[in-house]
This record gives structure tokens, C-alpha cells and sequence, in this order.
């Protein structure tokens, strides 16, 4: 295959250009998918975090059987589940309602497990000293476990956000318009690798800053412990 | 009939069960395979990486840099699916097994190569000098005193990763690869009944929950967070 | 007319599991008091302190702070805590959040003032324990002496009616005890009641009214400093204090 051949199957500007409006689309979906999930998985991992804080066996077990399950369970296998399985429970879900609760039990278990190791690298002092002036057990985590919490597992935190970014591209498989699904359309109608190319460059520009930023501070992680 | 006799008529049904339980089987043992030819070529490949880029050559670090990059920021599916649908337009068919084997053997390289890297960069400069001062050639260093200390720090996040992308063999269901979710979405519009799925996330389950107990243990097996 | 008591704590006991640390412990503490208590290692000396504020849950006895039922379920514990200031051998500062901020973060969200009343108390706070110029520094830019005084302000800042202070000097170096006990010694001549579990004998002789001795869970002995470092009466006593004199 000449380089001529390869760049008109792969890399066809024409067909790109031809591509680029519903390209765009698809990314403005991905965006807001993007928006409406991870701040849903963050919500979900709070709950579970802070529920993780109680000791008791009835909230323990149940809790980690959740958590466990829905780790377990691929994300797309979710999806496919809610999305063609809901309907026969009488439960007809539009893709964005599946997408949404999917994505908040499979993305809030992961971010409750970052959580919730986060918290635990809080020394206890912490909150003995906070409960000692009289702050109560919500005060003394919104104002002084939480706020660390958060800042020692920063990297994990942004790690996860990117692989949910990321992972909104499965909502392709329940035909919602995101960028994925788009350039699959757009490959299928002109016969053309191109759209899927430009699809892959869009998905690289956007993510890799973060991939830098995530690989520095993975490094000096580590680092700080030889 | 009352709701839950509704509900398991359609969501456990036994004579679909039995009907596709071999279905979903075979997708199992495919599943299985499939994961761990990921598994193999994916930490080969990355390790290698890992050791090539320790030589120092710059030009190739650079390339190796970017290579990783690139399929860190790029999500799992859009690799599938341009390697599936887009390689024919250079006259090259790779199977649906196929294109999933590679997509996730390099995403898994990926990021098993930037974890084997910072375990490498975290061992001190003072072992290298001490064991090359000792005669030791540069192999031997990295095989006798560098490694080991290395991969101990490697192994938690390794797990994880591993698992999560072994997770990803899901998606192979997307170019029509009849592993579980496959055989299970299948057999749900040949029989009008939700039932394959259900047996589909059980067979995950079976397959994932042990494997994610087990990365909680390696976790704390060898705590190294902080 | 005698004063009422700050603390009144009557046959507190406190198990850990099938482990019986606290056996009975009685303490009383006038206001104006400064009571010391030393004792050997695993005594039961912090969990007693911790139990005065419950961070410890007593097992079984009466705890009342300045005519507060401590123990009775209808007690509002945070209010009640805002009287009895603590502070720990770790020190416990708040890391993401600067001198001021460690000292204001109570003031604001317990005693809900507003932040420039706050920050005016906590400076006054912070200038009761000579740290006027370090209000924007955060721990990790302070030494370990200037750390404690922080928490020191922190507790005071609450205008509290006692404080206990947990082995307040064990995790300085040497050099750095020396502000911490003179703060101490500037809140005792201000009149705080204050109730000390450190090995600091020099401060105990220059400052307390009485100190106690525990061992096993159990006061052993009380009485003047004169009286427990010169002459005690137990066995387990003498010990004790010949051993750490040796140090
Ligand atoms: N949260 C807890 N759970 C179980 N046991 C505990 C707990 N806290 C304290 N203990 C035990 O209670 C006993 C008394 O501990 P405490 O900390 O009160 O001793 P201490 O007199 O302050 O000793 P030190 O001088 O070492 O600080 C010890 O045996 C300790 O191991
Ligand atoms: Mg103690």
C-alpha cells in the first residue's frame, strides 16, 4: 500500500472537513456527558466514603459487597444491562437515564474507593482535635478531613476522572450521539477510516495535558518513597 | 401472577437460562482467554519498554514517551474500533478477537510501562553506583538489585490497572465477539427475554469478584501508599 | 463561700474491649487549680484526660464540667466542649489551613462568629502565645514549639474554663519545652484551671498545687509536689519518680 493509498483511507482531509460538523457534535455530547457523570460519580463516591467511616457491621458488609459488585461488574456490561435489560422490568430508560445511573455505580464505587483511602491517610488526631473545640462529626469532616483527604489522593482523583472521560465513549454502544458514535456514523457513511481518525486525534488533544500532568505527579509519588 | 413472580419470569427465567447457559459458558472460556493473552503480551510489553527506555537513548525514549502517551489518552473502545473497522481500508482484516487482543495488549503496555518506569526511577542512584562498583554489569543490576526493589512498589497499582483493563474485554461484545456480554446480548433478541444478561452479569461477577478481593489484598499485602 | 468544682469526675471506669483501663478514677479539680498527673506508660492517664471531654466514652462513673452533666445523653457535647480546650502531644494542627486559620475555624462554625470578629479573637489568641507574626504561616513552616503553642491558642481562643493539656512537651526537642511550659505558666498566673498529664517535673514543682500519681488505672497517691517528689508514701511511687529523676 503506497503512502498515497494509506493517507487517503486514514487520513483524508475532504473526508474529515466533510465530517467535521457532527464531529463536533459528538464532541459537544461527550462534554456534557462528561459533565453530568463525573460530578454524579463524585457525589456517589462521597456517600460511600463517609458511610465507609462507620464502623458498624450492617453498614461494613453491605458496603463492601456494593462497592466489590460494582467494581466486578465491567462498566459496559452495566449499561447493556440497564439499557436492554430495565425495559422488560417495565422500566424504559432513554440512553442518557442509562448512561447516568451506570455511570454512578460503576464510577462512584471507584471514586468511593479513592475516598475512602484518602480519608483513612487522615491521622485520627485530626478529628480528635477538631471534635475538642467543639466542631460536630459533619463540621470536623467538611472543614478538616475532607479538605486532606482529598489533597493526598489528588492523583488518584484526577487519574480516575480521566479513565471516566474516557469511558463515556461506551455510550456509543447505546447509540447516544457522542463523539465515538458519530465518527462511526460518519465512517460508515463514507466508507473512510478518516472520520475515525479525526475522532482518535480529538479524544488525544483533549486528554493528553492531563496525561502529562498524571505522569509527573505518579513519578514523584513513587519517587518519594525510594 | 404477582410482581416478583413477574420479575423472575423475565429476569431469571429457567427455561432461558438453561436454554443459553451454554451460550454464555463458551463466551466465559473466551472471556478468560481472552483476558489472559491481554494480560501476557500487555505486561510483556510494557516491562520491555520499561527496560528499554532505563538504556537512556534519547530519540527512543521520546518515542516510547509518546507511544505511551498516546494510549493513555486515547479511550479502549476508540482503539477497538479503529483497529476493527478501520485497518480493512488498508486492505488488512483483523478478527473482532483480534483487534480487542491488540487494542487492549497496548493500552495495557501503556500504562504498565509508566508504572514499571517510576518503580525503576524510585530505586536511589547510590544502588546502581554501589552494585556496578561491586562489578556487577548493567543487566545484572537491573536483574539483581534494581528489579526487585522496583516491582514490590509496582505491584500494587499494577494489579489494579491490570484488572480494570482486563475488565475491558467487554467491549470485545462491540465488534461482535461472542465472549460474555456477547453471547448474552445475543441470546436476549433471539429469546425476547432478559434473562442471558442476567446470567451475563453473574458469569462477571464469578469471574471479577475474586479477582478484585484479591487486588484489595495485594493492596494492603503491600502497602506502600502512605 | 467555696467555689463549685470545674471537673468532678467520680469512679470513672473505661474497658477497651477485655482490656479494664480505667478502675475507678476520681478526680476533682478547683477552679484556679493546676493538677498534675504522672504515671507510668499504658496507666491510663491519656484515656482518663480523653474521657473528661469524651473523645473516650466512659464505661461507667459521673464526669460533670463546670456543672455540666458530661454523660447525660441530653447534653449537647459540642457546646460543652467549647469549655474544656485540649491539647495533644502531636500537636494536631490542621495542615491545610494556616496559624489563624487553625486558631478561627472553631470560632467561626462552633461559636458561629462572624470571620473578622473571628480573626480579630484569634489573633488575640495567638498573641497570648507570642505568635503574632507567624498568623499566615502554616504548621509545615513552624517549629515543633511554635506548632504547640498554636494548638494552645486554638483551645484558649474558646475562652475555656479548663484546660488538659496530654504530655504537651514529650514530642519536642529540648530546646523548644522550654516556650511551651512558659506559655503554660502564663495561663496559670491568668487564673485557667488546667489539668497537666506530663513527666516535666521542674514545671510540676514550680507550678502545680497537687499532683497525682497513677498506675494500673488507679490514682495511687495525691498530694503537694513537695510531697509526691519528696516524701511518697507508696512503694510504686517512689519508684516511678526515682526513675524518672535517673533520666
Ligand atoms: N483506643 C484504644 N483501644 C484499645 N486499647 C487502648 C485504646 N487506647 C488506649 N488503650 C490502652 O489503654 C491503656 C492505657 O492507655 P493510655 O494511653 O491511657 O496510657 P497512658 O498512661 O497515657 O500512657 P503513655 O504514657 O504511654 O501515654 C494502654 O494499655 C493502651 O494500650
Ligand atoms: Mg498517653
Amino acid at each position: 500500500m503506497s503512502w498515497e493509498d494509506f493517507a487517503l483511507a486514514f487520513l483524508n482531509l475532504e473526508i474529515m472537513r466533510e465530517a467535521s460538523p457532527i464531529l463536533v457534535q459528538g464532541l459537544v455530547q461527550t462534554i456534557l456527558l462528561s459533565l453530568l457523570v463525573v460530578p454524579l460519580g463524585l457525589v456517589g463516591g462521597t456517600v460511600l466514603a463517609l458511610l465507609s467511616t462507620v464502623r458498624h457491621p450492617l453498614v461494613r458488609w453491605p458496603l463492601m459487597a456494593w462497592v466489590d459488585t460494582f467494581r466486578a461488574l465491567p462498566p459496559l456490561v452495566l449499561l447493556v444491562f440497564i439499557y436492554a435489560g430495565m425495559p422488560f422490568a417495565g422500566l424504559e430508560l432513554p440512553a442518557w437515564g442509562a448512561v447516568a445511573i451506570g455511570f454512578f455505580l460503576n464510577t462512584g464505587a471507584y471514586y468511593g474507593e479513592i475516598l475512602r483511602a484518602g480519608i483513612e491517610s487522615v491521622p485520627r488526631g485530626q478529628m480528635e482535635a477538631a471534635r475538642s473545640t467543639g466542631l460536630t462529626r459533619g463540621q470536623a469532616m467538611a472543614y478538616v478531613v475532607m479538605p486532606q483527604a482529598v489533597r493526598n489522593v489528588l492523583p488518584d482523583l484526577i487519574s480516575n476522572t480521566l479513565e471516566v472521560v474516557k469511558l463515556t465513549s461506551i455510550a456509543s454502544v447505546v447509540a447516544l450521539p457522542e463523539l465515538l458514535f458519530q465518527a462511526r456514523q460518519a465512517q460508515s457513511v463514507t466508507y473512510n477510516a478518516s472520520p475515525l481518525v479525526a475522532a482518535a486525534v480529538v479524544y488525544f488533544v483533549l486528554l493528553w495535558p492531563v496525561v502529562r500532568l498524571l505522569s509527573r505527579l505518579e513519578n514523584r509519588q513513587l519517587a518519594g518513597r525510594g | 401472577m404477582t410482581a416478583w413472580e413477574r420479575f423472575a419470569d423475565s429476569f431469571l427465567n429457567a427455561r432461558v437460562a438453561a436454554e443459553y447457559l451454554p451460550k454464555i459458558v463458551d463466551g466465559f472460556r473466551l472471556t478468560v482467554v481472552l483476558a489472559l493473552l491481554i494480560v501476557v503480551s500487555g505486561l510483556a510489553a510494557g516491562l520491555l519498554l520499561a527496560l528499554v527506555r532505563s538504556l537512556g537513548v534519547r530519540p527512543l525514549n521520546w518515542l516510547i514517551i509518546f507511544v505511551v502517551d498516546l494510549f493513555r489518552a486515547l479511550p479502549p473502545l476508540v482503539v477497538i474500533v479503529l483497529l476493527f473497522f478501520g485497518l480493512p481500508a488498508a486492505g488488512m482484516q483483523l478478527s473482532g478477537f483480534a483487534s480487542t487482543w491488540l487494542a487492549l495488549s497496548l493500552v495495557l503496555m501503556a500504562f504498565a510501562e509508566e508504572i514499571f518506569w517510576a518503580g525503576i526511577t524510585s530505586v536511589p542512584k547510590g544502588q546502581w553506583e554501589a552494585a556496578r562498583s561491586t562489578g556487577l554489569t548493567f543487566v545484572q543490576t537491573l536483574r539483581f538489585v534494581v528489579l526487585p526493589q522496583a516491582i514490590r512498589l509496582t505491584i500494587p497499582p499494577l494489579t489494579n490497572r491490570t484488572i480494570a483493563i482486563t475488565k475491558g474485554t467487554a467491549l470485545a461484545s462491540v465488534v461482535a465477539v461472542q465472549e460474555i456480554l456477547g453471547a448474552a446480548h445475543a441470546g436476549v433478541s433471539f429469546s425476547f427475554n432478559p434473562t442471558p444478561l442476567t446470567l451475563g452479569a453473574l458469569a462477571y461477577l464469578v469471574l471479577f469478584i475474586p479477582v478484585v478481593v484479591f487486588g484489595r489484598w495485594v493492596e494492603t499485602r503491600f502497602a506502600w501508599r502512605r | 463561700m467555696t467555689s463549685r468544682p470545674i471537673v468532678e469526675a467520680r469512679g470513672v471506669h473505661k474497658h477497651f474491649g477485655t482490656l479494664h483501663v480505667l478502675k475507678g478514677v476520681d478526680l476533682v479539680v478547683a477552679e484556679r487549680e493546676l493538677v498534675f498527673v504522672i504515671g507510668p506508660s499504658g496507666s491510663g492517664k491519656s484515656t482518663l484526660l480523653r474521657c473528661l471531654n469524651r473523645l473516650e466514652e466512659p464505661s461507667a462513673g459521673s464526669i460533670v464540667v463546670d456543672g455540666i452533666d458530661l454523660l447525660d445523653r441530653r447534653t449537647d457535647i459540642n457546646k460543652a466542649r467549647r469549655r474544656i480546650g485540649m491539647v495533644f502531644q502531636g500537636f494536631n494542627l490542621y495542615p491545610h489551613m494556616t496559624a489563624l486559620g487553625n486558631v478561627t475555624l472553631a470560632l467561626r462554625k462552633v461559636l458561629g462568629l462572624p470571620r473578622a470578629e473571628a480573626e480579630a479573637r484569634g489573633r488575640v489568641a495567638l498573641e497570648r502565645v507570642h505568635l503574632s507574626d507567624r498568623a499566615d504561616h502554616y504548621p509545615s513552616q513552624l517549629s515543633g514549639g511554635q506548632q504547640q503553642r498554636v494548638a494552645i491558642a486554638r483551645a484558649i481562643a474558646l475562652e475555656p474554663r479548663v484546660m488538659l493539656f496530654d504530655e504537651p512537651t514529650s514530642a519536642l526537642d529540648p530546646e523548644l519545652v522550654g516556650g511551651v511550659l512558659a506559655v503554660m505558666r502564663e495561663l496559670r498566673e491568668d487564673g485557667m484551671t488546667m489539668v497537666v498529664v506530663s513527666h516535666e517535673m521542674g514545671f510540676a514543682r514550680a507550678a502545680a498545687d497537687r499532683v497525682l500519681f497513677m498506675d494500673d488505672g488507679l490514682v495511687v497517691e495525691e498530694g503537694t509536689p513537695e510531697q509526691i517528689f519528696g516524701a511518697p508514701r507508696h512503694e510504686r511511687t517512689r519508684a516511678f519518680i526515682s526513675q524518672i529523676e535517673r533520666h
